[in-house]
């Protein structure tokens, strides 16, 4: 199992081909099926790009990401291949297009080796709300791996790619790399383009790295990132190199937020664990502060009620007509809508469409809709003004580790709030990092997480790096 | 605020959903449970916030509007439910 680029890079200069590596991994996700990582493996594809790209090597033209096999979350597009969502609803789906993201990776002679199972249109924090059955923890089989991207998070730790794309609108790229022990980060908004990309929540959603390094994570992010044609809100702003970044030579100035340490259910593993690592920082003569924001408590409220109000409407989309599930019931243009959305979703997306609608309905956008977009406004500014005065914010990534199946089946409320540290940058727009950051005496991974102020990914990763060697 | 069955009944038609017998009495529940806990945004004081609406400070360009068939008939009616050579085909919309 290669738990890093540098490493697949080496035994490829002592002879092994892509072809071999791809290979390897192939035959672990069929050993490891019962983890349900991938909901579909694209193996002649993969086989056939492999040789492709061995074939680039021997010529000396093969690109940075020659020798890099990766899996896709099942809500990204790739030309002539299945594209689910992880829904019924989009069941035997094929997309006519590939993601730019998809594009760039294949440039640089990445292979692309399958589809990974989420939540059902990327809505949950357990995977437990896929139509294709949930994702296992390759720590304990009894638990989940987070979501929403949980198969993209599995399959790194499980070692059945070396990488994996996944999405994170409220923490769902972060919250499962916690879960399973690995890297996970979040652009800022608008730096990686999301043509090609499931939507979800609009003013939320961008698409991000799952590896095992902070150097994998920082090649990958170079690849993917930059403008677009096709999305005019990826930014335009230019990339950095983001793969030099080296580790952090000088000192820098972090905020932790005062209130992280009053959250109901912090794990108190998980609370010494930060604490110990603020000592530390400050015994290499970093400066650590304890900053206040008051409404910690108001991000995971914000959140839910704006991300609905956007998949409402994203998903207005799937009516059964053109693409998707259609009602054997459907009898007429409203029982084509009815029937087929009621029957093609899952319960989850129904909660949140349901929800979605209504704090958008008349006589209700403006105490919660409207008030929510007020309350963001509020969020951004104070995130802001504590970016520019400290480098970084710190807190653990999740409250807890990964919790049993079905133990939030009862109240969606409750598994909500295992999003509180994670929808602050999506609110925000601001990039954070999800890196490893020990293991709980229940014997499961749990994350740190690190936020910078826009666009400052460079530092961000440098950073990341620092912590993690 | 009470979610009642007239609330869910009415939410469910915006949305082009159907809520029967025990899925309504959930979705009741769930939707009470969420209002119960997004009612605390009004402890907020938001007197005088603009609410934020676009998340870029970057003025949007639009690309030049140009032709580009990336797309085949034939690719586009492939994902179609139902179909014939030409066409997307749906259920009748006019009744006799």
């Amino acid at each position: 199992m290669y738990t890093s680029f540098e490493q697949v890079k080496r035994e490829i200069e002592n002879g092994k081909t892509v072809e071999d590596i791809t290979r390897n991994y192939l035959e672990t996700i069929k050993e490891k099926e019962s983890l349900n990582a991938f909901l579909e493996v694209f193996d002649q594809d993969a086989i056939e790009q492999a040789k492709k790209v061995d074939e680039k090597l021997k010529n000396n033209t093969a690109g940075k990401l020659a020798g890099m096999v990766i899996g896709l979350k099942d809500n990204i597009c790739y030309k002539g291949h299945a594209v689910s969502a992880s829904s019924k609803i989009l069941e035997n789906f094929e997309s006519l297009y590939s993601a730019t993201v998809v594009e760039r990776l294949l440039e640089e002679d990445a292979v692309i080796i399958g589809r990974l199972n989420c939540d059902e249109f990327a809505m949950g924090s357990s995977n437990e709300h896929s139509a294709y059955g949930a994702v296992k923890n390759p720590h304990d089989q009894n638990r989940v791996p987070g979501g929403s991207s949980g198969g993209s998070a599995a399959a790194v730790a499980a070692g059945l790619c070396l990488a994996t794309l996944g999405s994170d609108t409220g923490g769902s790229i972060r919250q499962p790399a916690s879960f399973c022990g690995v890297v996970g980060l979040k652009p800022t908004y608008g730096r990686v383009s999301r043509w090609g990309l499931i939507a979800y929540g609009s003013s939320l959603d961008q698409i991000g790295p799952l590896t095992n390094t902070v150097e994998d994570s920082a090649l990958i992010l170079e690849v993917i990132a930059g403008s677009d044609q096709k999305d005019s809100t990826a930014s335009t702003k230019k990339t950095d190199a983001y793969s030099t970044a080296s580790k952090f030579e000088g000192k820098v100035k972090i905020a932790v937020i005062k209130e992280t340490f009053e959250t109901d259910g912090l794990d108190p593993e998980i609370k010494k664990n930060l604490e110990e690592r603020i000592e530390s920082l400050k015994e290499q003569g970093h400066t650590v502060d304890y900053v206040s924001l008051d409404i910690l408590d108001k991000l995971v409220p914000t959140y839910y009620v704006l991300s609905n109000a956007e998949a409402s409407s994203n998903l207005s989309r799937y009516d059964g007509m053109r693409y998707g599930y259609r009602s054997e019931r459907a009898e007429d243009l409203e029982s084509t809508y009815v029937k087929s959305r009621t029957e093609g979703f899952g319960t989850e997306v129904k909660r949140r469409i349901m929800l979605g609608t209504f704090v958008l309905s008349a006589g209700y956008y403006d105490a919660y809709y409207s008030k929510a977009q007020k309350v963001r406004r509020i969020i951004r500014e104070k995130t802001d003004e504590m970016l520019r005065d400290y480098d970084f914010i710190l807190s653990p990534t999740t409250p807890k580790t990964a919790f049993e199946f079905g133990a939030n089946d009862n109240d969606p409320v409750s598994m909500y709030l295992e999003d509180i540290f994670t929808v602050h940058s999506n609110l925000a727009g601001t990039p954070a990092i999800s890196i490893p950051a020990g293991f709980h005496s229940n014997g499961m991974p749990y994350g740190l997480q690190i936020m910078a102020g826009s666009f400052e990914e460079k530092k961000l990763l440098g950073f990341a790096r620092t912590l993690t060697e | 605020m009470e979610v009642n069955d007239e609330l869910v009944d009415k939410i469910a038609a915006l949305a082009k959903l159907e809520f029967k017998g025990e899925e309504k009495e959930a979705i009741k529940g769930d939707m009470q449970r969420i209002l119960n806990f997004i009612d605390k945004l009004g402890e907020v004081d938001t007197e005088g916030v603009e609410p934020l609406v676009y998340m870029t400070d970057e003025t949007l360009k639009l690309r030049a509007d140009e032709v580009d068939q990336e797309i085949s008939q034939d690719e586009a009616l492939r994902n179609a439910p139902d179909k014939d050579s030409d066409y997307f085909k749906v259920p009748k919309v006019l009744k006799k």
